[in-house]
Formats: structure tokens, sequence, C-alpha cells
């Protein structure tokens, strides 16, 4: 555990002076009217995100230009602790100048980037960006009320980490390229969970639709299955179970020899499994055109016989019942 | 600038006297007083001196103990853990009694006792930000080993119904233990008007050193040890005697005691004149009854502004007060106290707590209302919520 952290309760030591100042003095704080966008010759957005009793709730004004979809002006009001005022005004000042589609790409990521004093020293703890960072939402909000859409359209993955922004699809993926057997890898692998913490289980800040450990455990089963249907793939034919074999011998059935019988009509099926002077036989009966076709012998058995071999190994005898 | 203390409930100032009593101890008198020499032995008529008064300070009787213990959390843990050695894991009992308020060193020790099997009752507040002796009775049973319930809760100040909860507790045969680390120094804190079993103190809340504290365990109660070790506390809790420590949560004691008087007049005075001059703000909202608090002690929610926001601008003019908001925790959990006090969720983000103590000035007071005010006003002005 680092040294500093033994001590705690540093919160306000970890916030920039940008951010700092800003608490003090946010530039962009008020409103904007009606009258405000008639003489600015733009039209009035305002959204709003959160709510008191989450802890935070954000209002956004836009005035925006309708020719050229340029904001020409951005004021907020916030509820929240000192790094959400922050954060809201750097929020503001980032949509000024931006079209609105440009403002949409405007993350917490790139709120919290502006705040920052050295470019490696993050403008805030990490459990604040959660609370205090909720840009990405209200102007996605803002995006919606402007073009007239509905806001799901604008949402086009499924979002696990709010704070950081990691969808479902990169997690799942980081788990199985990677092998993730923790929480904590996750974390390290995808910065999912290393904010507020919220998504990590259910009970923490603010109640999510995922969370990282049933993530991480239906991936983990999911990726056990397909391990084990890799494993009975290249497992010896002859160290299998009796009930493997089977299996096993109807799963060539189903996906090579009877697709390939029925392209002439005909169709085949499993009889019976027996071992015989340390080989094994497969009893087959014909169905379809097969039965009475001349071939069916002696090519078509040879084929049958040829494809088990080649998938299952050589200690394979076909014999037609 | 001058910089304002209201948050005597999270520590407090060392009296000036407290301090100069324990100046002897680093470079004179420094003997390890278990030492058979000189060195050793000079100290022990000091250390009779602060033990006499810690007795008396706290009502306890010559066969009763007072174990010096680092701090009240280290009282809790031994009081909890050795009710656990004794009477749960080769017991009979596996049941404790205990309510949704309490400091995280009762709370976070129950929730490890769970994870060892025993049942833990959680009692929750009423409207009063109380838990009632009746609740206590009705959540007793045959299994019931141990209840624990705080004297007074640190972020309400609400005082709680301890001498009923001990008779209680004793008419049923069960071992009552309270936290009175914000009572003493408040209040009167006497053990022979509350029959409680155990009690947990702590030095720094009452004008005392940080690093001190006490725990009482009444006559005739065997209680394993927390620390197990050399021969001090007869054996009952080892390690060396924090001999400048003692001296000072003795003369602590005392002083505090004898400052009651003035605590119950000119404190809650001040207290009083704060809670008006806040309440003078529309929608703002104070947690517990006047009469049901200790003096010194104000939680106050104000409407459209979240605590830590507050906490900073009070901050930056030199007030020092203290927040339940989620927002201002490392963990960012809304503290379960002002979630027990079910007063609506925004009260978990609204929360902030002023702690006076006699140390506090009246001209203190004028300038908290005034900065408070004005901070309250240009957040207001921000929020988006009012």
């Amino acid at each position: 555990m680092p040294k500093n952290e033994l001590i705690g309760g540093s919160l306000w030591e970890a916030y920039s002076k940008k951010v700092a100042a800003r608490m003090d003095n946010p530039v962009n704080r008020g409103e904007l009217t009606e009258e405000d966008a008639r003489k600015l010759g733009g039209r009035l957005v305002v959204a709003d995100h959160g709510a008191e009793s989450c802890g935070d709730a954000v209002r956004l004004y836009w005035v925006v230009d309708d020719k050229t979809n340029v904001i020409k002006a951005a004021r907020f009001k916030s509820f929240g602790c000192g790094t959400a005022i922050a954060s809201s005004d750097m929020m503001a000042d980032l949509c000024v100048g931006r079209t609105v589609a440009e403002a949409a790409k405007i993350t917490n990521i790139d709120v919290e980037r502006a705040l920052r004093d050295e470019p490696g020293t993050p403008a805030v703890p990490p459990q604040k960006m959660h609370c205090s960072v909720m840009a990405y939402d209200v102007i996605k909000k803002a995006v919606a009320l402007y073009q007239g859409v509905d806001l799901s359209s604008l949402e086009t993955e499924t979002i696990v980490c709010e704070c950081g922004r990691v969808s479902l699809g990169t997690i799942v993926d980081a788990i199985r390229l990677n092998d993730l057997k923790t929480v904590a890898d996750i974390t390290h692998y995808t910065k999912a969970g290393g904010f507020c913490k919220s998504c990590i289980a259910p009970g923490g800040h603010e109640k999510r639709h995922h969370y990282l450990v049933d993530i991480l455990r239906d991936t983990r089963a999911a990726m056990e299955k397909d391990n084990l249907h890799k494993r009975m793939e290249t497992e010896e034919f002859a160290s299998m179970t009796m009930v493997r074999k089977l299996k096993a011998v109807e799963k060539v059935f189903a996906e090579q020899l009877r697709p390939m019988l029925a392209a002439d009509g005909g169709d085949v099926e499993l009889v019976d499994l027996k071992e015989a002077g340390g080989a094994w036989e497969v009893y087959i009966q014909y169905r379809g055109a097969c039965m009475g076709c001349p071939s069916a012998g002696t090519n078509t058995l040879s084929a049958i016989e040829a494809v088990l071999r080649q998938r299952l190994g050589e200690a394979i005898k076909v014999v037609a019942s | 600038m001058e910089r304002i203390y209201l948050d005597n409930n999270a520590t407090t100032i060392v009296d000036p006297m407290v301090k100069q009593a324990m100046e002897p101890y680093w470079c004179d008198k420094y003997g390890n007083p278990n030492s058979l020499h000189s060195f050793g032995t000079e100290v022990h008529p000091d250390l009779r001196v602060a033990m006499n008064r810690l007795y008396q300070g706290l009502g306890a009787a010559e066969d009763d103990d007072i174990l010096i213990t680092s701090c009240a959390t280290e009282s809790n843990n031994a009081v909890l853990k050795g009710v656990y050695f004794d009477l749960i894991k080769n017991g009979e009992k596996n049941h404790i009694v205990t309510t949704t308020v309490e400091h995280p060193c009762v709370a976070n020790t129950c929730r490890f006792l769970e994870q060892q099997g025993v049942k833990v009752t959680y009692l929750p507040v009423n409207q009063d930000a109380r838990v009632e002796a009746e609740a206590v009775r009705r959540a007793i049973t045959e299994k019931t080993a141990l209840v624990s319930v705080m004297w007074a809760n640190n972020e309400t100040g609400v005082v709680f119904p301890v001498r009923e909860i001990a008779q209680a507790c004793r008419e049923r045969g069960v071992l009552f233990h309270t936290d009175a680390v914000q009572a003493v120094g408040k209040m009167r804190v006497d053990l022979r008007v509350v029959p409680a079993d155990f009690l947990s103190v702590s030095a720094h809340k009452f004008h005392g050193p940080k690093g001190v504290g006490a725990l009482f365990v009444r006559r005739g109660l065997k209680l394993p040890p927390l620390l197990h070790g050399g021969e001090q506390m007869s054996g009952k809790r080892a390690g060396t005697l924090n001999v400048a420590g003692i001296v000072g949560m003795g003369l602590a004691m005392e002083l505090a005691n004898d400052s009651l008087e003035f605590e119950e007049r000119e404190v809650r005075r001040l207290r009083d004149k704060l809670e008006d001059g806040l309440a003078r703000l529309a929608d703002v909202m104070v947690v517990g009854r006047r009469e049901l608090r200790v003096p010194n002690t104000l939680f106050i929610s104000v409407r459209g502004v979240e605590g830590e926001a507050l906490l900073w601008d009070l901050n930056k003019n030199g007030i020092a007060a203290s927040t339940g908001s989620a927002c201002a925790s490392e963990s960012l959990e809304a503290n379960p106290i002002i979630t027990a006090i079910g007063a609506g969720a925004e009260l978990s983000h609204t929360g902030i707590r002023l702690s006076l103590s006699r140390f506090t000035t009246e001209a203190e007071i004028d300038a908290t209302i005034r900065t408070f005010t004005q901070a309250v006003g240009r957040l207001r002005a921000i929020s988006a919520s009012y």
C-alpha cells in the first residue's frame, strides 16, 4: 500500500489547482435565457441530468447557431460537490465554439484532462471521477434535445463504467484475450472500476445495470465452456468414456456425414458402437436414397469410414447393417 | 486568517494545562513504571493520581477496572471481541444487539463478528434520531450476550437513553456496553447512575492527548485481553504504560467534569445562538431536538447545497466543520448515520456538522453565522436544484 494512503484523508489535496480555482470561481455559472439566445442569434437548449437525492444534478444551457450548429454560449448550474462545480464549469468552456456534433464527443475524461495542472497528474482523485464529472450524460441530453432525437439513439454501446466510459464489449474482450481472473485485473487492463467503484459490485455508490463481478463470472463461465468443447474435440477417441464416444461419433454424423449424403437424397443413422479386437466398430443404417444404392456397400462406406477416421482416429471400422 | 475550529466531535485542542502536566514525562520522568528502580517507581504516584481522577470522573468503584487503552477504537474492540471469545465462541450465546448508528469501530467490529457466525441485530433510530430502551428490550433474546449502544451520537449529538437501556439489560441478565466517547466532557457520565458493564472513552475528545483511551469493566466481569503480552494492567491489557497519556487523560477528565456547568450553560448558549442564526436561512433542517442533544453539537441540512461544497467554502474562510456527505468520503458511500435517520435521501448529501467546545468564543460563532450564510448564498446561486 502506498505510504501516503496509510495516513489517508487527502481528498482535497488531490484536487488540481485548476479544479480549486474553478470551485472558487466558476466563470460559466448561471443561466442563459430566450432573451440571450435571441441576442446571440441562436436557439436555446436546456438539458438536465441527475437529481439532488443522487448527490449530483447538473443543468446545461447552450445557445446554438441554427445554421452552423456551432455552440455560441454555454452556462451551467450544479448541485454537487466542489469538483462537480469545477468540472461543469470546464465542460461549458469545452462546448463553446464547437459544433453540436463535435460537442457530442466530449467525454468526462476530456473534461478531467482539461482540468489537469500537469498532463500526467489526474485533476481529481479516482473516486471523485463519477460524482463530479457528468459532462458526457448532460451533453448527450443537450444534443438529443437540439437534434430532436431520442436519447437512446445516440447511445451506440453498453457502458459499464460511466466514469471511464468503458463498454461491456471492451471488458469481455479484455477478460478473454488476457485470461483475466480478478476484478482488479479488469481495472488494471481497462480502467473500469477504477474510479467511483459503483460498477464493481452491487451496493456501491450508485446502482448499475452491469457489474464487473457478474461480467467476470459469466465470461469466465463461457470461457470454461468453450475450453471444454475444445478439449472434447482434441481428446483421444480411445480414452473417451462410452457416452463421450457416442456423442463424438454422432457429432461427426450431424456435422459431416448426413449433409454429405443428403446432397444425393440419402441419409444415415448411427445404430451401435462396439469394441472388437482393439478397434471400434461403428454400426450404421442407410436411409433414403442410400438404401439399395449400389455404392452403399463400397465407395460410400469407405467415404464414411474415411471421414470418421480423420475426425476420431484410425481405429475405426464402419459396418453397414 | 484567523481560523475557527468547529469540529470538536472529531478531535479537540489539548487543554494547555493538560499539555503542561504531560511535559515531565518525555525527558525527565521517562522511566517504565514496570521497572523496579527509581526511574520506574518515581512515576507511580503521578499515575495513581491520574487513575484516581479517571475513577472519580466516571463514578467507578475501587474494585471496578479502568483499563488504559490506545483509543476508544481499541476499547470497543476489546469489549466486542472479548465477549465473543468468552461467551459466544466457547459458550451458549450467539447474539449481539447494537444500533445502525454506532461509530465504525463498533459497526465494523460487529460485521467482523458476523463473519465468525455471531448474529447481530442493528436497531434503527426513530424520528428523534434515537434508539429507545423499549426497542432494545424487544431485541434481547435468550441467546443475547451483549448490548452495545452509544451514549451520544457523534454526528447528531443526540443522547441515547443509556440508563434505561442499562437497566433493561440488567433485568434480562445481558451485558451492556456503551461507547461514551461523545458524552464525556459534554455531560455527566456517571457509572453509579448508568449501570453499564463496559464503557469506552477517548482522551482526545475532551481536550486530552491523542493515542490514549480507557475501558471501564465492572467488577467481577472477566474479559479476555485484546492485547496479550506483559503484566501491565494486571495482564488485562498488555503494553508499556503510556505515562504521559495517562497523566494527560486523567487531568483532562477532571477539567472536563469541572467544566460541565460551563458546558451546559455557555457552550449550549453559543450552540443555540449558532443554530438560531443558521435557522434564519430558508429551507434548512436541524436533526434531533435540542433538549435531546449534548450541548455542543449541531447537525444541519441545507437544501440545494451539497455538503462537501459547503465545507470547501467554510474551509476557504478558515472554518473547520464536518460533513456526512457521501461525496466527502473516500468510499463515496453515504454516511450510515445520515441514511439511518431516514429524513430523505437529500440529507445524505447536504448534512453539515458543527461541534463546539469550551474554547469556542462568541465572536467565532458570530463570524461563522456570517460566513455560513454567505457560502449558502453563493452555492445556492450555482445550484441546479435550488
